[in-house]
C-alpha cells in the first residue's frame, strides 16, 4: 500500500522532469514552422524561415568557423585531458598534485564571466610583451576552450581509469612488457571508448561556449552561439527557432545512430559469449 | 661520454635520422615526466597565470588610454621604480549598494535555484536508480541529453513561453484571467537557472545512490521503521555525498551566471556575472570589472575547495 503510493509519487516527479525538460524544446520545433513573424502567436504552417536561415551568409559563416573551433580544440583537449587523466590516477603521489587537480576540477565550476575575463587579459599582456597573438579570434577561442574541454576529459578518463580492471596491464608487465608499451598497447586501447567520449563532449561543449569565446574574441570572428546571442538579445526570431530545430535534429540523429551502434555491439558481445560458452 | 643516439648512430648518419632516434629515446626514457608536464604547464599558464592578471588589474585605475588601466610598476628616471597599487576599486564595490545588493541577490537566487533542483531531481534520481535496467539506461540517456544540444538556445526557448503574449499567459487568459508579467522577473530566472542546472544535480545524485546497499532500507522496514524515519535516518545520510556534489556543481556556476539573467531577467534582476560583463563590455571599466571578478572569486573560493575535496574523493587513484 504504502509502497504503491511511493511510485506513483515517484514516477509522477518523473513525468513531471521529463517534460520540464523537453517540453521547451518540443515548442522551439513547433513555432519553427510558425508563419508569423511574432514567434508566440500562430500564424499558420510555413517553412519560409528555413529557407530565410540557409540564405544568411553570416549564419553560414559562424558555423563553419564554430565547426572548425570546435574539431581542433576537440582533438587537442582529448590528448591534454588524458595525459592529464593518466597522470592524476595512475601515478600515484608527486609534488604538485593537489595543485594539479585542483586546476582539473575548477575549470568545471568556475563561472565562465571569470574564466573569459583571465583568459583575455592574459592574451592581451601576450601581445604587449611579445607580439603574440597579433590578432583575436580562431587562436584565442581555440586556446580557451582547450583549457576547460581538457579538464572535463581529464575527469572522464579518471573515473574510466579508477572503474579499470588493471588484469589486462598486470599480465603485460608480467610478460616483460616495458611500462611505455603497457601504456600504448594495453591503457590506451582500453581507454579508447572514454577518449571518443571525451572528444565528442569536447566538441559539444565548444559549439556550445557563448560567454567564453565573446571575451576572448576579436572584430570579425563570430561563433555561432555569439551570432545567436547578438539576435535573441533584442527578442523572439523565427529564424532562431528554425535553427534550433536543425541543431536538435542533428544531435536526435547523432544519438539515434550511437545508440544503433551501441546495440548492435552489444548484441554481438553477447552473441560472442553464447558461441565460446557452447 | 657518448649519448644513447651516438652509440646506436655513426655521427655520420644524416641529421633527421639522428634527430628522429633523439626524439625516439627522448619518449621511451622520459615519457612520464611528457604525460604529466604537457597538461600541468598548460593549466598553468592558461588557466592559473592568467588569475595573477586580474588581480593586478583590479588594483590599477581606469585611464582613457589602451590597455585602459595605469599600470603597476613605473620607472621614474634616475632608475626609481614607482610601484601603484590602488584599493580604490575594492572601496568602491564596498561602499556602492549596487555591487553589495547585487552580490547578496546573486547568493539569495543561487541558493534558492540549488534547493529547488535539489527538491526536483532527489525523487527524480531515486525513481531512475530503482527502475529495471533498460529503462534506467533510457531515463539517463534522457537526463543527459539536453547537454547535447545547445544552452542558449533552451534558455530562448523559455523567453517564448513566459513572453507576455506567450503560452502560459496564453493558458491563463483562456482561464479567463488577467494575464501576467513573467519574462524579466524573478521568477522567470529561477525557471532559467532550476530548467538548465537541474541535470547537473540528478547526475552526481545518480552516480552516488547507484553505488549504495538498498538491502538496508528493506533492513530499516523490517525492523519496524515507519517510511519517513527510514528516509530520514538511513537514505538522507547515505545519499548525502551525493547531495553536496550536486549542490556545488548547480551552486557555483549559477552564482556567476550571465546568460540566464541577461535574457529571462533583463534589467530587473541583479546578478554579479552580469555586471561584470557589463563593467568589462559596456563600461569598459576594466579595473572595476577585474575588482568584481576576484570578489566573486572570493565568495567562491570556499565552495570550490569543498568540490574539489568532495571530487578529489570520487577519483582518488586506485
Amino acid at each position: 500500500m504504502n509502497n504503491g503510493k511511493r511510485s506513483i509519487f515517484l514516477l509522477s516527479t518523473l513525468a513531471f522532469g521529463i517534460a520540464f525538460l523537453y517540453v521547451p524544446m518540443v515548442l522551439l520545433v513547433i513555432y519553427s514552422f510558425n508563419k508569423s513573424r511574432i514567434v508566440p502567436i500562430w500564424g499558420g504552417f510555413s517553412t519560409k524561415w528555413y529557407g530565410e536561415l540557409f540564405r544568411s551568409p553570416e549564419v553560414w559563416d559562424a558555423l563553419s568557423l564554430s565547426l572548425k573551433i570546435a574539431a581542433v580544440n576537440a582533438c587537442f583537449a582529448t590528448i591534454l585531458g588524458t595525459l592529464a587523466g593518466l597522470a592524476l590516477v595512475r601515478f600515484g603521489r608527486f609534488r604538485g598534485r593537489t595543485l594539479f587537480s585542483g586546476m582539473i576540477s575548477a575549470p568545471l565550476v568556475m563561472p565562465e564571466v571569470i574564466t573569459g575575463l583571465s583568459l583575455l587579459l592574459l592574451f592581451i599582456w601576450l601581445q604587449d610583451v611579445i607580439g603574440w597573438p597579433s590578432e583575436r579570434g580562431f587562436t584565442t577561442i581555440t586556446i580557451a576552450h582547450i583549457t576547460f574541454s581538457m579538464a572535463y576529459v581529464a575527469v572522464i578518463i579518471q573515473s574510466r581509469l579508477a572503474g579499470m580492471a588493471q588484469d589486462l596491464e598486470e599480465a603485460a608487465q608480467d610478460l616483460g612488457a616495458k611500462p611505455l608499451r603497457v601504456l600504448t598497447d594495453i591503457t590506451l586501447p582500453l581507454l579508447a571508448p572514454g577518449m571518443l567520449a571525451g572528444w565528442l563532449l569536447s566538441f559539444t561543449l565548444s559549439l556550445d561556449d557563448l560567454i567564453i569565446a565573446s571575451f576572448v574574441t576579436g572584430p570579425g570572428s563570430t561563433t555561432l552561439p555569439i551570432l545567436i546571442y547578438s539576435r535573441i538579445r533584442l527578442g523572439l526570431r523565427p529564424d532562431i527557432n528554425a535553427l534550433a530545430t536543425m541543431i536538435i535534429l542533428v544531435v536526435a540523429i547523432g544519438v539515434i545512430l550511437a545508440g544503433y551502434i551501441m546495440l548492435r555491439q552489444q548484441k554481438q558481445r553477447e552473441l560472442d559469449q553464447r558461441m565460446t560458452a557452447e | 661520454m657518448s649519448t644513447p643516439a651516438e652509440a646506436l648512430l655513426p655521427s655520420e648518419a644524416p641529421f633527421w635520422k639522428r634527430a628522429l632516434y633523439w626524439i625516439t629515446h627522448l619518449l621511451q626514457t622520459q615519457w612520464r615526466r611528457l604525460v604529466l608536464y604537457v597538461p600541468f604547464a598548460w593549466l598553468l599558464f592558461f588557466f592559473l597565470a592568467p588569475f595573477f592578471f586580474v588581480l593586478k588589474i583590479s588594483l590599477a585605475e581606469t585611464t582613457i588610454a589602451s590597455p585602459p588601466y595605469t599600470p603597476m610598476i613605473e620607472w621614474i628616471d634616475e632608475g626609481v621604480m614607482h610601484v601603484r597599487l590602488v584599493i580604490d576599486n575594492f572601496a568602491y564595490l564596498w561602499e556602492d549598494d549596487l555591487y553589495v545588493n547585487t552580490y547578496l541577490n546573486s547568493i539569495k537566487i543561487s541558493s534558492i535555484s540549488t534547493i529547488l533542483c535539489l527538491l526536483i531531481g532527489y525523487p527524480i534520481a531515486y525513481a531512475i536508480v530503482r527502475s529495471n535496467h533498460t529503462t534506467k539506461h533510457i531515463l539517463l540517456m534522457l537526463i543527459i541529453l539536453p547537454f547535447w544540444t545547445s544552452f542558449l538556445l533552451r534558455v530562448y526557448a523559455w523567453m517564448g513561453i513566459l513572453a507576455d503574449q506567450g503560452l502560459i499567459n496564453d493558458f491563463i487568459k483562456w482561464l479567463g484571467f488577467e494575464p501576467i508579467r513573467l519574462l524579466y522577473t524573478h521568477t522567470a530566472v529561477y525557471i532559467g537557472i532550476v530548467y538548465t542546472y537541474v541535470p547537473f544535480m540528478i547526475l552526481p545524485l545518480y552516480a552516488n545512490m547507484e553505488k549504495l546497499d538498498w538491502e538496508l532500507l528493506e533492513a530499516a522496514a523490517d525492523l519496524g521503521a515507519k517510511p519517513m524515519t527510514t528516509f530520514l535516518t538511513v537514505t538522507l545520510p547515505m545519499t548525502a555525498p551525493g547531495i553536496l556534489a550536486g549542490s556545488l556543481l548547480v551552486f557555483i556556476p549559477a552564482t556567476g551566471e550571465y546568460v540566464i539573467p541577461d535574457l529571462l531577467g533583463g534589467g530587473n534582476v541583479l546578478m554579479i556575472g552580469r555586471v561584470l560583463y557589463n563593467e568589462f563590455n559596456a563600461n569598459i571599466d576594466w579595473p572595476v570589472a577585474s575588482a568584481v571578478a576576484i570578489a566573486l572569486l572570493l565568495v567562491l573560493v570556499l565552495p570550490m575547495m569543498l568540490y574539489q575535496h568532495v571530487q578529489g574523493k570520487e577519483t582518488e587513484g586506485k
